[in-house]
C-alpha cells in the first residue's frame, strides 16, 4: 500500500471516494432538509471536515470501532455505513439503522464498527476506552477511534479518558477535529492552549497536530497512531485542523468569523483540492472521477428512494428496546 | 443452625461465583484490586488475586471514565461490574449512566445493549454528612432503561447481584454501608434471585408496609412493635425498584386495603410517591385510608447525630404512619 509511509495513488483515490461520498450525501441532506422531503428533522453538516475520517478509515476495517458525535455523519459514511439504512434512519423509518429510534445524533451500526454516536459533547471518549479495553483483553488487534471536536477537549471526560487510556495503554486514537469553533464560541475564547495536541503530553501520550484537510498529512498522522495502537504501544491524540463550512445547525448565520476568514477557508475546500491533485499527478482522469461521482449520485438517489419507500415505525416501538424483556 | 453470612462476604462471593462461571465478567473501580486493599471496605478482596488484574482492575479516581469503560466493553461481549465507591459519586458519572448506559439499547433500535452492573454503596447513619450517604435510587428509576436493585439481606444481596451480572441491561445495585457487617442467612451458592419479584416477608391482614434495602430493618422493628399492639402488618420487600413488582404490591394492598411505604431517601418525588400514585390509580375505591409515606426529611443528610437521627425513617415514624392509616 505504501512507500516510506506515503499514501499510494490507490489510497488517495480511496480517500477521495470516501470524501466525495460524504459531500454528495451532505448536499442531499441539506436539500432534503430545506424541502422538507422525507421528514428529516435535524441535521449537523460536517461539510469541510470530510478528509479527516476519509483518511483514517482507509486504514481501518469493519472490525475496528468508531465512537463519534452528533456532527458525525462524515465519520459514519467514511467508516462504511450503508447509505440506505443511514437515510432511512434520518427519515425516521423502520428500516433505519436504529429503526428510526435514534436519529441523526444516535446512528449506530455495529456491522461496520459504528458502535455509538453520542449527542453529548465529550461522551464519545469514555466509551471508546471501553471498546479498546475489550480488544486489549481479548488480545486482538482492533483499534478504536474516538471522534470529537475542539470544544470537547475542555470537558472533564476528555481528561479522564486520556489519562485512563494512557495508564492502561489502550489501543485507542483520540481524534480531535478542530474546526476552530465550539458551537458558537471561537476556539481561543474557550480553550487555554494554542494547540490541543499539546495536551497529550500531560497524559504521557504522543500528540499530533496535523492539517486534517490535507489528505497526505492526515493519512500519515493516522497511520502512525493506528500502527502504534495495533502494536500495543498505546493511545495517541491527533488534533486535525479543519473548518466547519455550514455553521452549527442548518440556518445558522454563523457570524462568528472575522471578515474573509470563512471565505478563505472555503476557498481551500479540501475536496476539489484533492480532486485536482489526483488529476494533476496522473492518478485519475477527469473521466474517471466523473464516473465515480455519477456512481455516488446514484447511491444517494437510491438511498433516498429506499428511505422514502420505507414504512414509519409502529407506535408499539415505544415499548420495545427499553429493556431486554419487552413490556 | 443455618449458616450465617454478612453482606460484605455475600457480595464478594456473588462476584467471585459470577467471574468463575463466565470469563466475560470483569470488575473495575477505585481500589478494587488487592494491591490497593481489595476495596475500601474489602468487598472485592481476593478477586484480583484469583482472577488477575486485567479482569479485576483498580482505576484512577475518574467515575466518568470508569463508567464509559464499562459501557464500551459491554457493547462487545464483556459483562463489567463497575464499582462506584459511593452513591454520591454517581453524580460524576451521570452522563455515562443516564445518557448512554440506560439509552443505548433504545437509541440503537436494539442493535446494542449494555450488560453492566453498577455496584455502589451508601446509606446514612454514620455521620458522613451531605455528600457520602445519599439514597438516589429515584433518579435512576426515573431513567427508562436502567434497572435498580436494593437488597435487604445478605442472601438477597448474593442472589440479586448474580441476576444483575447475568442481566442484559444496565443494573444499578445499591449496597448499604452501615449494615455491611450485619449477619443474615447465608445464600445458596449459584442461586440467582430474579429481578422484579418482591418478597412478602411477613403475611398480615390490617395494612401493607412496603419497603426495601436498609429500611427493611426499621420496617421489621415497626412490625414487631405493632404486633404486640395487635396490628397485623403485611411486609413487602420490593428487592428491585425497576423492574417493579406491582402485581405483588397491589395484591397485598387489595387484601389489607391500607398501604404505607418506607424508605431512607427523602420523601418528596421519591419511590414512595410513585408507589402511592400507582396504588391510588389502581385501588382507589378499595382503599380505607390515604397511602402514607415515610422517608428522609427534605434536606441534605446532616452531620450532627441528633439531626441525622431526626432525618431518617425510624421504627417509630413507620409505626405512626401505619397507625394513621388505621385511625
Amino acid at each position: 500500500m505504501t512507500t516510506l509511509g506515503q499514501p499510494d495513488p490507490a489510497t488517495l483515490l480511496d480517500i477521495y471516494e470516501r470524501a466525495a461520498r460524504i459531500r454528495k450525501n451532505d448536499e442531499a441532506f441539506h436539500s432534503a432538509m430545506q424541502s422538507g422531503k422525507l421528514g428529516i428533522r435535524i441535521y449537523y453538516s460536517p461539510r469541510g471536515q470530510e478528509i479527516i475520517p476519509s483518511a483514517i478509515c482507509n486504514l481501518l476495517t469493519d472490525e475496528d470501532y468508531l465512537v463519534t458525535i452528533y456532527r458525525g455523519v462524515h465519520d459514519q459514511i467514511a467508516k462504511g455505513i450503508p447509505l440506505n439504512e443511514l437515510w432511512a434512519e434520518y427519515a425516521g423509518r423502520v428500516t433505519g439503522t436504529c429503526k428510526g429510534k435514534g436519529g441523526p445524533m444516535h446512528v449506530t451500526h455495529p456491522e461496520t464498527g459504528n458502535m455509538v454516536t453520542t449527542g453529548i459533547v465529550g461522551g464519545s471518549m469514555p466509551i471508546a476506552n471501553g471498546l479498546a479495553m475489550a480488544s486489549q483483553m481479548d488480545g486482538n488487534d482492533r483499534v478504536t477511534i474516538a471522534s470529537f471536536g475542539d470544544g470537547a477537549s475542555n470537558i472533564g471526560a476528555f481528561h479522564e479518558s486520556l489519562n485512563m487510556a494512557s495508564v492502561w495503554k489502550l489501543p485507542v486514537i483520540f481524534v480531535c477535529q478542530n474546526n476552530l469553533i465550539a458551537e458558537h464560541t471561537r476556539y481561543e475564547k474557550g480553550t487555554s492552549v494554542e494547540r490541543i495536541a499539546d495536551r497529550a503530553s500531560a497524559y504521557g501520550m504522543p500528540g499530533i497536530h496535523v492539517n486534517g484537510n490535507d489528505p497526505l498529512e492526515m493519512w500519515k498522522a493516522a497511520k502512525v497512531a493506528i500502527d502504534r495502537a495495533r502494536a500495543g504501544e498505546g493511545p495517541t491524540l491527533i488534533e486535525a485542523m479543519t473548518f466547519r463550512f455550514m455553521g452549527h445547525l442548518i440556518g445558522d448565520p454563523d457570524e462568528h468569523w472575522n471578515e474573509g476568514e470563512k471565505e478563505a477557508a472555503m476557498e481551500r475546500d479540501p475536496i476539489p483540492a484533492l480532486r485536482r491533485y489526483l488529476i494533476d499527478h496522473g492518478h485519475a482522469t477527469e473521466g474517471d472521477l466523473q464516473g465515480l461521482e455519477e456512481k455516488l449520485d446514484q447511491e444517494v438517489e437510491d438511498a433516498m428512494a429506499f428511505a422514502a419507500e420505507s414504512a414509519k415505525p409502529d407506535i408499539l416501538e415505544l415499548q420495545k428496546d427499553v429493556f431486554a424483556e419487552e413490556k | 443452625m443455618a449458616k450465617k453470612m454478612n453482606f460484605v462476604t455475600a457480595i464478594n462471593l456473588a462476584m467471585h461465583d459470577a467471574m468463575e462461571q463466565d470469563e466475560n465478567v470483569m470488575l473495575l473501580g477505585e481500589d478494587v484490586a488487592d494491591e490497593e486493599g481489595g476495596g475500601v471496605v474489602k468487598v472485592t478482596k481476593g478477586l484480583s488475586t484469583k482472577f488477575g488484574t486485567s479482569r479485576v482492575r483498580s482505576t484512577p479516581i475518574a467515575e466518568e471514565a470508569i463508567m464509559g469503560a464499562a459501557i464500551g466493553a459491554s457493547l462487545v461481549g464483556k459483562r463489567p461490574i463497575a464499582e462506584i465507591m459511593l452513591m454520591n459519586f454517581t453524580t460524576v458519572s451521570m452522563d455515562q449512566m443516564v445518557n448512554h448506559a440506560a439509552k443505548l439499547r433504545f437509541m440503537s433500535g436494539g442493535q446494542t445493549n449494555v450488560p453492566i452492573t453498577i455496584r455502589t454503596m451508601t446509606g446514612a447513619g454514620g455521620g458522613a454528612g451531605g455528600q457520602h450517604c445519599d439514597m438516589l435510587e429515584a433518579w435512576f428509576a426515573h431513567t427508562a432503561g436502567m434497572k435498580v436493585v436494593v437488597p435487604s439481606t445478605p442472601a438477597d444481596a448474593y442472589g440479586l447481584l448474580l441476576s444483575c451480572i447475568q442481566d442484559d441491561d444496565p443494573c444499578l445495585f445499591i449496597e448499604n454501608l452501615p449494615t455491611y457487617w450485619t449477619m443474615g442467612e447465608a445464600p445458596e451458592r449459584g442461586q440467582a434471585i430474579p429481578l422484579g419479584k418482591a418478597n412478602v416477608v411477613k403475611d398480615g391482614s390490617d395494612v401493607t408496609l412496603i419497603s426495601y434495602g436498609r429500611t427493611m430493618m426499621e420496617a421489621q422493628a415497626a412490625c414487631q412493635q405493632l404486633e404486640t399492639e395487635g396490628v397485623s402488618v403485611e411486609l413487602v420487600d420490593l428487592r428491585s425498584i425497576v423492574p417493579l413488582d406491582l402485581p405483588t404490591v397491589l395484591e397485598s394492598v387489595s387484601k389489607t386495603r391500607r398501604a404505607v411505604i418506607a424508605h431512607e431517601a427523602v420523601t418528596p418525588f421519591g419511590v414512595g410517591a410513585e408507589l402511592a400514585a400507582q396504588i391510588t390509580e389502581m385501588l382507589f375505591s378499595e382503599l380505607q385510608a390515604p397511602v402514607q409515606r415515610v422517608g428522609g426529611s427534605y434536606n441534605a443528610v446532616p452531620y450532627a447525630q441528633a439531626l441525622e437521627d431526626a432525618h431518617l425513617p425510624t421504627p417509630d415514624r413507620i409505626t405512626d404512619a401505619i397507625k394513621k392509616t388505621l385511625a
